[in-house]
């Protein structure tokens, strides 16, 4: 059935084709602060799903409503209390992430990834695709999220979710951590080497240099 | 006549262009009137469970202190188990504050009244002002105080640390300091939470016997019985306990407070 198809094209495409972190490079301040373990990761990951996929139902729902003038406004007030929302519920029931998260969790709220899909997606088509829109998009940067926290959390302290799977030197073993895994450059390099490695195996998504370099030897009059 | 039937009222409205100027306002009210419910109901339905949490936090870190001082477990065995009190104290006079219980005492804390304010050359933890009252905890040894645990705080690299410092009962000894709550850097200053960290602290002494406060967390490795390893790569976190400790035992922490234990009084 082509309905099925579009639906399935919009939960698969952001995965990794469309991802909206390697591709439009959105969302990378939380792509930074919370990957430096796994379970802080993916408690952000599922929370932005959440946000994302309620956000983009509500705003789709009254999208014939929404006064041109003050939509942003209005999609970001939506956005903003789901994530208030999300953020009292896991200080209620996963306190030990939520200390952790600290205040990336209220950064949802200007997430990119989120306004972006409302704004050009939720905006101007029904409910049920513009949620199987969201959740692709958050699955997408789920699946980066999960990349990179388990790439920081495995190589700066040897650890996966918190078990011990590289013993370090400290304990006997043989693993020395990297401590550079856990400051935020670490995401960049990791984040850049996604990129880098999504771009070769998708070669149209390079996009043509902005600018020329001067050619060298070449000086100023 | 004007149409007082409010589905047909809510029907021309929603029939109004979305350019219209009083849609465009009923619209934003409306929305924030949903959105503000929204969250106020979350806030207060949680509000219970997450005071809970932060009183079961506090209760662990304690328990954590407790356990991490050495023969302490034999000390509360003694004491038959529940030794552990807590007292709430009025930090300017060193006495205890009568018929004030941890529910009220939020309620105290929240009146800025109580507060001092700090001058810059007094305020070294960088906390701007001082709770005039502070909850802390003794462990009584028949008739002495033996053990004293004092909530500290103080402004490290990236925002407050809180810790629960332990003093031993001639309140020059340090019994233990854990980390309630921090936010330093990941693999640098973060390492204060660390046990082996946190276990030098046991058996430092603060002052020597002129009664120069000479405790601090050093550059490099400690050399003396009042200096705890620094942290390789964190010297302002470092700096930051050496200050927010030096702070809390002096005169605008919990200095009169120990003059009154050390006189006995207390």
């Amino acid at each position: 059935m082509a309905n099925t198809e579009v639906f399935w094209a919009k939960l698969t495409n952001p995965l990794v084709r469309q991802n909206p972190v390697t591709l439009q490079i959105l969302g990378i301040c939380s792509a930074l602060a919370v990957t430096t373990t796994l379970d802080t990761a993916l408690t952000m990951s599922a929370s932005l799903i959440v946000v994302i996929v309620a956000s983009a139902g509500i705003v789709s729902l009254i999208r014939h409503h929404i006064p041109s003038t003050i939509r942003l406004i209005v999609q970001i007030v939506i956005v903003a209390s789901l994530v208030i929302v999300i953020d009292q519920f896991l200080q209620a029931y996963f306190f030990d992430i939520s200390q952790r998260l600290s205040v990336y969790v209220s950064l949802i709220t200007t997430n990119c990834l989120v306004l972006g899909r409302t704004e050009s997606f939720a905006r101007n088509n029904p409910p049920f695709v513009s949620m199987t829109d969201a959740l692709g998009n958050g699955l997408g940067y789920a699946l980066v999220l999960t990349i990179i926290g388990a790439v920081r959390e495995l190589f700066g302290t040897g650890r996966l979710l918190g078990q011990q799977l590289l013993p370090t030197v400290e304990q006997g073993g043989w693993f020395q951590p990297l401590n550079l895994m856990l400051l935020a450059p670490s995401a960049f390099f990791l984040l850049g080497g996604l990129v880098w490695i999504v771009r070769s195996l998708w070669p149209e998504q390079v996009e043509p240099s902005e600018f020329e370099a001067p050619k060298a030897g070449e000086t100023g009059p | 006549m004007i149409d007082l039937n409010p589905i047909s009222a809510w029907k021309r409205l929603l029939a109004l262009p979305n350019e219209n100027r009083t849609k465009t306002i009923i619209v934003a009210f409306l929305l924030s009137a949903v959105c503000a419910g929204l969250v106020t109901t979350a806030t207060v339905v949680l509000r219970p469970i997450q005071t809970q949490n932060r009183a079961a936090e506090e209760q662990l870190r304690l328990d954590q202190l407790l356990s991490s001082i050495p023969g302490m477990s034999e000390i509360v065995a003694d004491a038959g188990g529940s030794a552990l009190t807590s007292v709430v104290v009025d930090l300017t006079e060193g006495r205890a504050v009568e018929g004030l219980n941890s529910e009220r005492l939020q309620a105290v804390l929240d009146d800025p009244g109580n507060w001092t304010q700090l001058a810059p050359e007094q305020d070294t933890a960088g906390i701007g002002a001082r709770p005039d009252i502070a909850q802390i905890f003794i462990l009584r040894d028949t008739d002495r105080i033996s053990l004293l645990i004092l909530p500290i705080l103080g402004s490290g690299y990236n925002g407050p640390i809180r810790a629960m410092l332990a003093l031993r009962g001639d309140m020059n000894t340090i019994a233990g300091l854990t980390i309630t709550d921090q936010a330093e850097t990941p693999g640098l200053g973060a390492r204060i939470e660390e046990e082996e960290w946190q276990a030098q602290f046991a058996g430092k002494q603060l002052a020597d016997e002129a009664g120069m406060l000479r405790f601090s967390v050093t550059r490099g490795s400690a050399n003396t019985e009042y200096e705890v390893d620094g942290i390789t790569g964190a010297t302002r976190t470092s700096n930051a306990i050496t200050r927010m400790v030096r702070f809390w035992v002096g005169p605008d922490g919990y200095g009169p407070l120990i003059g009154a234990v050390r006189r006995g009084e207390f």
